[in-house]
Formats: C-alpha cells, sequence, structure tokens
C-alpha cells in the first residue's frame, strides 16, 4: 500500500506462477496488470495506465530467468487525490522488491504538474492537477535515473519538459530513499 | 426522476467472514455518503452542486449488521466470526442480520447441519450483543470524521492505515533541491543534437490510408528525397522500438515534420512509440 499525500493504491504481485498455455511465452515470464478503479469498472483510461505499467515492469523484471510463467501485478485504487499513475508506478516497484523478483533496476514515479504561469509543481494535488497547462508522468530508474516511460497529458515545450524531467530525477533520489528505508525497517527484525 | 446509488466494494483481503466485513463496510459507506441536494417547486427540479449547497446525506432508517455463525460437528461447536481456515471445515454457516433495535433483518442457514431452535435462539441474542457493539464503534468512527472534516484536520483513507507497525512506514512530503535543475535541463538541450529521429512513421500504402506497426518497413509515402534517406536508415531503429520497452533510454527533443501537402504537424513530445497523426482526410489505420 503506498500513499503520497491522499493518494493511496494498494498492489499485490503473485508469481511467477503457472501460465495458460494461451498467455505463456516461451523464452520469458509473461507480465500482466490489473487496475481497478475506486468506484466503477475498469474503462479505457485504465487499461492504457494498464500498459503503461506492464511496459515499464517488463523492462525492469528479468523476465528470461523464468520462461513460460506469468507474473500478476494487481493494482486497487483505495483513494485519488491526484498523482495517481506515479502513485501506481511505486506501488508496483515496491510490491517487486517485496516479491523479490530479480529486477534490473529499481524505479520510482513522479508526477510533474506544469503550471500556466510556468513553474514547476511535483506529485500535484488534483485540484492543482485540474489548473495545470500539462502534466508529465515519468517513469524513472535507480541506476543513473534513465527514463524508463514518460507520458504527458496537455501540451508543453520541449525546454519545459527538460526541466520536469530534471525536477522529476532529483525527485526520484528521494523516493529511492524511501523506498531503502522501508526495506531495512521491514527487514530489522 | 430518481437517484441512483451505487456501491462498490473491494475486498482487499480474504482472511474468513467476508460476509460481516462486507455488510459493516456498505452500511458504513451509505451512512457516510452525502448526495447533492435538491429543491423542487411544481415541476421545475434544481439539482445543487456541493459547492453551491452542502450535499445531504441519505435518510438511513436503521443500520443492519451481520453476524455469522460456524458450526462443527452437527452443531456441537459453534464459533463466532469464523477466520478463513475455520471456514474451510465448517460443518454449516448461520448469518444473521439485526439492528440494534434487536429487530432481526436477515437470517440464512447453509450447510449440513441441522440446528436446534433453541440454538438459533442463543445465536440470536450473541448477535445482539455483537451488534451493539459494532454501531456503536460505527457511530465513534463517523462522529470523528465530521469532527476532522469540519475542523479540517486529515481525514480520509490514508489517515486511518496504521503506521506506527514495522511493515507501515511514513514519510512527510519532502522538499526536493531543484536549484540546479534548469541548468541541467539547458546543457541537455543545447548537446542534443538536431531532432533526425523519429521512432516510427505512418507508411502510406494508398492515398487516404496510412499504417503505423512495429517492425514495418517504415517511410513517408510522399517524403523529400533527402529525407527519404533517413527514413530507410530509421527503419532499423523503428523495428528497435516495437514492443519490448525501449521506450526512452535518452532525453531526445520533440522532432518536427512537414508532409508535402503543406501542413506541418508538430508531432508529440510525448516520447511514445506510437504516434497517431490524424490528418483532415485520412485515417490512420494501426496495425500490432
Amino acid at each position: 500500500s503506498l500513499s503520497p499525500g491522499d493518494t493511496s493504491v494498494l498492489a499485490g504481485l503473485y508469481g511467477p506462477a503457472e501460465a495458460k498455455i494461451s498467455k505463456e511465452l516461451p523464452d520469458r515470464a509473461a507480465l500482466e496488470v490489473l487496475l481497478r478503479p475506486k468506484v466503477g469498472l475498469p474503462g479505457v483510461l485504465e487499461r492504457s495506465r494498464e500498459q503503461l505499467l506492464r511496459q515499464t515492469c517488463e523492462a525492469v523484471v528479468l523476465g528470461v530467468l523464468h520462461p513460460r510463467t506469468t507474473i500478476s501485478l494487481v493494482l486497487q485504487v483505495l483513494s485519488d487525490a491526484g498523482s495517481l499513475l506515479s502513485c501506481c508506478l511505486n506501488a508496483a516497484c515496491m510490491a517487486l522488491l517485496d516479491t523479490g523478483l530479480p529486477l534490473a533496476t529499481l524505479f520510482c514515479g513522479v508526477t510533474c504538474a506544469l503550471q500556466p504561469d510556468g513553474t514547476i509543481l511535483l506529485d500535484p494535488t488534483a485540484r492543482q492537477e485540474q489548473e495545470a497547462r500539462a502534466i508529465l508522468t515519468f517513469a524513472i530508474a535507480s541506476s543513473e535515473r534513465k527514463v524508463l516511460m514518460a507520458t504527458t497529458k496537455g501540451s508543453c515545450s520541449v525546454e519545459e519538459m527538460q526541466q520536469c524531467l530534471a525536477a522529476a530525477q532529483r525527485a526520484a533520489n528521494t523516493i529511492f530513499q524511501f523506498y531503502r528505508d522501508s526495506v531495512r525497517r521491514r527487514y530489522s527484525k | 426522476q430518481v437517484w441512483q446509488i451505487r456501491l462498490d466494494m473491494h475486498l482487499l483481503n480474504h482472511d474468513g467472514n467476508i460476509t460481516d466485513a462486507a455488510s459493516i463496510a456498505g452500511i458504513v459507506a451509505l451512512c457516510h455518503f452525502r448526495r447533492p441536494d435538491v429543491s423542487v417547486q411544481g415541476e421545475e427540479v434544481t439539482v445543487y452542486t456541493p459547492e453551491e449547497r452542502d450535499p445531504v446525506p441519505l435518510s438511513i432508517h436503521h443500520m443492519p449488521i451481520c453476524v455469522s455463525f460456524a458450526f462443527y460437528h452437527q452443531g456441537t461447536y459453534l464459533l463466532v466470526d469464523p477466520t478463513e481456515r475455520e471456514e474451510r471445515v465448517m460443518d454449516g454457516l448461520l448469518v444473521i442480520a439485526m439492528n440494534k433495535h434487536h429487530e432481526i433483518c436477515t437470517i440464512q442457514s447453509s450447510g449440513v447441519v441441522m440446528l436446534l431452535p433453541d440454538q438459533i435462539l442463543r445465536c440470536s441474542k450473541i448477535t445482539a450483543v455483537k451488534v451493539a457493539e459494532i454501531t456503536e464503534l460505527i457511530q465513534k468512527a463517523l462522529e470523528s470524521d465530521q469532527k476532522a472534516r469540519k475542523e479540517g484536520g486529515k481525514f480520509g483513507f490514508a489517515e486511518s492505515i496504521p503506521n506506527q507497525r514495522i511493515t507501515a512506514f511514513k514519510m512527510e512530503s519532502a522538499a526536493v533541491d531543484t536549484n540546479d535543475v534548469e541548468e541541467q535541463a539547458g546543457e541537455i538541450i543545447a548537446k542534443a543534437d538536431p531532432p533526425s529521429e523519429v521512432f516510427a512513421n505512418p507508411v502510406l500504402h494508398t492515398p487516404g490510408t496510412a499504417q503505423i506497426g512495429e517492425g514495418i518497413e517504415s517511410s513517408w509515402g510522399d517524403l523529400e528525397e533527402s529525407e527519404k534517406e533517413e527514413a530507410a536508415e530509421e527503419e532499423g531503429e523503428s523495428e528497435a522500438a516495437a514492443f519490448e520497452c525501449e521506450k526512452v533510454e535518452t532525453e531526445e527533443t520533440s522532432t518536427l515534420r512537414e508532409t508535402k501537402s503543406g501542413e506541418s504537424i508538430l508531432l508529440s513530445d510525448s516520447e511514445e512509440e506510437e504516434v497517431v497523426i490524424l490528418e483532415p482526410q485520412e485515417l490512420p489505420r494501426k496495425t500490432r
């Protein structure tokens, strides 16, 4: 369960488990992501987010070590007060950590909101997201802070995007420190 | 015209007795819910937004709560509120829903146990006690939430998670040092090559259709000569940018391309691997 501010997402990771014949891949693990919204049935928005998450996770999970298996990640949105996608990314990474799957790198999600006057807001609330000119979400890897996934809603210039990205890379340091501390705490006994 | 209410329940963890938990969750959610205020004047109905007028609660007459009983050995043993393991081996299940006025709302019996009337009466007495406790708990929780909302304190799911445990970790909002972010960004833009790469190109088969796909030869149908050479080089790249996730490893800048028709189309700098450009007459056809 991960909650920045008041956004909460519960992540459950199952696997590597036996895959259905239709879903298994001969040389690597098949990753599937299910994102369930707080209210209503999953719709198109959830599907597109699932794909983003799936492709980010596939980039880090060493699937070749577990061929013909399936890894299922189920995310349940408990409350949404802005920055939902980055919360899902963080929850997914912590679930991967907790399960102990072999990973190439960790990742974290950061959302930037670009306000009409040009200021950058990290991890915006729902109100700030509505007023922003553009919202950019990045998945940043822990090795060398490279970008795993980037998605934008709204329009922004190239320079602004670079600035948001650089700011997100800074914020990633804080998030990785959080991962480290919570894992240390968890296994301290 | 009537209101339609939808109650979505999400089961987060199943450790037995979901009926009871779900009934408590449902009734609390209904009590907690506020609907928009409405005023009816003859034929005219005005629905006020939450900003105009405070939303009003639903009219809940009473709060029925379920309590489950598991029976073992043909009714010799009785367990209230069974856990998952206990549920798996039980012989029979009795569910009684009651409100705090001791009115039975539901009785449901299942399994292979034959119950005597005095057993059921005993169960209903136990239910009365439990329901009284649970109802009080619910009232306290609803009141404290209302107080927190009025006084401006924090409320909601995130606050209710206990955070004094080893498995829970909470970090207050952290300030991020972004002092030299602008310089770093500026450097990157200065160092980046002028835009020449694109990750996916629509292929124009015939006028009126276009196709975008992974691993397919990508070239603009009506490109100028120089760009056609680039497109041939990029074919290899767009194959690499297929479904496996080499999505973006560098901070590439966006591209600006012009088609022969004279319309300048700005490829969005979302760095998504597939970019669909809708031109007025053309219908892009995606293949996977």
